[in-house]
């Protein structure tokens, strides 16, 4: 599904100057990755590249087959096939949630907003997202505003899904939903006709992933790293997969 | 300072930059200054550009959540604003005819009132006026809109959810910003000539309705219409144009907003001149 080849990226604050060097990485379909990394390895950069809103510095790139530019829009199918989530939601300060979330399909498909409003309940249940339909960013909690996006994001219904440190911030309860929904677009959800969803999630505290994330790779030193095994506990687990699940 | 301690103060790298790269003279304060206008005049020129591509290619796309963008604009930047206008065109004829009268009636030449109507109100004060007056209500307030987006990341949003940023948040304030310069400005008129005359009535000047009306018909040529349409969406196009590329086009933080909004302001004003100047010499060559 994603093969990169060579790939070094910039961030998106300062494009010219790379943030990590020589990546070799292929994400298959029905994947489950967690893209490790401390803060300011560029997680959230590497998720920006795989969305295709930035260029790779040097190498290849390759999402479902095809080389990716950015605002080609003979890719434009391909590119919609990726959802993205932003860590801060980064939803539309004008729009409610309901617009919100109906935007991406309303465009794309130039629907009234009636039409639309079957599918957008759809998400909005799913979701839990009801009570606040008819609100603004503005009036929402950090923990909503991340569900939103979630929605935003699936309703196009992609077959990769980006994740950008999607726990950041959350109290438990709110993780354990998060992490149970996951699992069940990784395992096929009746919204998507039960079509399993491949799942690249960053973090920075790899310890609520052990139990769902089958994947794992480390961004460090300017470099990826796949980590075989590298759930905690287990004999010859590498050191930098330690690092990000410290005991407390 | 302990030994061995590296501070920004004796680093020698850090030294090299707290110096200028060049001499401060004015001849450089003077290049540097050149060069920012062409590099903002570039910037600007190939912003509208991609503008004017977007709205040849892409206008039937999206139709139903573009064009409903579009309506709100032009209801935006133009009805809303009509009780202001209403309220300023009554104010902007009492102006004129106020000042006009007394010397026209001083030296005999009352007959030519309508012609300087005509001339003021119609060729070159509403036009511009209108355009400046929206600039300050709407075009402010696209600035800081699109600058505040820019700044919280709704941009890059927009991009992922392949959607063209242009598209959505540009092109209906510039179609929005043109029809509503162009009808704010035929209202403004229109307001103005009535008012005028009601203010000369007051005046007690001896002009009957049917004189003042043949005047100002006789005044009025067929390049008027066409110049004050070509002038009014221009005026529109290029406001919204100067201040979704200071709001949207350079990457921004929130603390950067007011600077952007204040060079908005400027760049627009300038360009409208210089447009109004440019329409002025063909109106004369026609």
């Amino acid at each position: 599904m994603i093969r990169l080849e060579d790939v070094s990226f910039g961030s998106m604050r300062d494009p010219e100057h790379a943030v990590a060097e020589g990546i070799n990485w292929s994400v298959e379909r029905g994947d489950f990755w967690v893209l490790a990394g401390l803060h300011g390895s560029g997680k959230s950069d590497l998720l920006m590249l795989l969305a295709g809103l930035m260029p790779p510095l040097r190498g290849s790139y390759r999402l479902l087959g095809q080389e990716m530019p950015i605002f080609d829009e003979d890719r434009l199918l391909t590119r919609l096939k990726v959802g993205l989530v932003f860590e801060s939601g980064q939803l539309l300060n004008q729009l409610t949630v309901r617009e919100n979330i109906a935007l991406p399909l309303r465009y794309h498909a130039n629907l009234a907003a009636s039409q639309a409003d079957a599918t957008v309940q759809a998400i909005l249940d799913e979701l839990e997202l009801g009570a606040w339909a008819e609100l603004t960013p503005g009036a929402l909690g950090r923990t909503i505003q991340k569900r939103v996006g979630l929605g935003r994001a699936l309703i196009l219904k992609p077959e990769l899904l980006l994740l950008d440190n999607p726990l950041g911030g959350l109290d438990p309860p709110q993780i354990q939903w998060w992490l149970a929904f996951l699992l069940k677009l990784a395992a096929g959800h009746p919204l998507f006709g039960d079509r399993p969803v491949t799942l690249i999630a960053s973090a920075s505290d790899l310890r609520p992933w052990k139990r769902c994330a089958r994947q794992c790779a480390v961004l460090r030193g300017h470099s990826l790293q796949v980590v075989e095994n590298w759930h905690a506990g287990q004999p010859g687990t590498a050191d930098i997969v330690r690092e990000l699940m410290p005991e407390i | 300072m302990p030994e061995g301690i590296v501070t920004t103060a004796n680093a020698p790298v850090a030294r090299a930059s707290l110096k200028p790269p060049l001499p401060g003279t004015w001849t450089n304060c003077l290049g540097r200054r050149l060069f920012r206008f062409l590099a903002t005049l570039r910037g600007l020129g190939a912003f509208a550009l991609i503008t004017a591509g977007v709205i040849l290619t892409r206008f039937g796309r999206a139709r139903r959540v573009v064009h409903p963008l579009i309506v709100k604009e032009t209801a935006r930047a133009g009805t809303r604003l009509l009780g202001v206008f209403v309220f300023l065109s009554a104010a902007l004829g009492l102006v004129v005819i106020g000042q006009t009268v007394s010397w026209l009636t001083r030296v005999g030449a009352i007959e030519y009132l309508g012609s300087v109507m005509v001339l003021v109100v119609v060729r070159e004060l509403r036009p511009l006026l209108t355009a400046f007056l929206v600039l300050a209500r709407i075009g402010t307030a696209t600035v800081v809109e699109l600058g505040t987006a820019r700044a919280t990341g709704e941009v890059e949003a927009l991009e992922a959810l392949g959607i063209d940023p242009v598209h959505y948040l540009v092109v209906p304030r510039v179609i929005g910003m043109a029809l509503g310069v162009f009808s704010l400005t035929v209202y403004f008129i229109l307001g103005a000539l009535v008012s005028g005359y009601l203010w000369a009535f007051i005046q007690d000047v001896p002009l009957l309705p049917t004189e003042y009306f043949r005047q100002l018909t006789r005044a009025l040529r067929g390049l008027d219409f066409a110049v004050l349409a070509g002038k009014t969406l221009l005026f529109g196009a290029i406001i919204a144009v100067v201040t979704c590329y200071h709001g949207l086009a350079q990457p921004l933080r929130l603390e950067e907003v007011p600077q952007a909004t204040v060079s908005a302001v400027a760049h627009s004003v300038a360009a409208c001149v210089l447009l109004d100047a440019a329409f002025i010499v063909v109106y004369l060559a026609a």
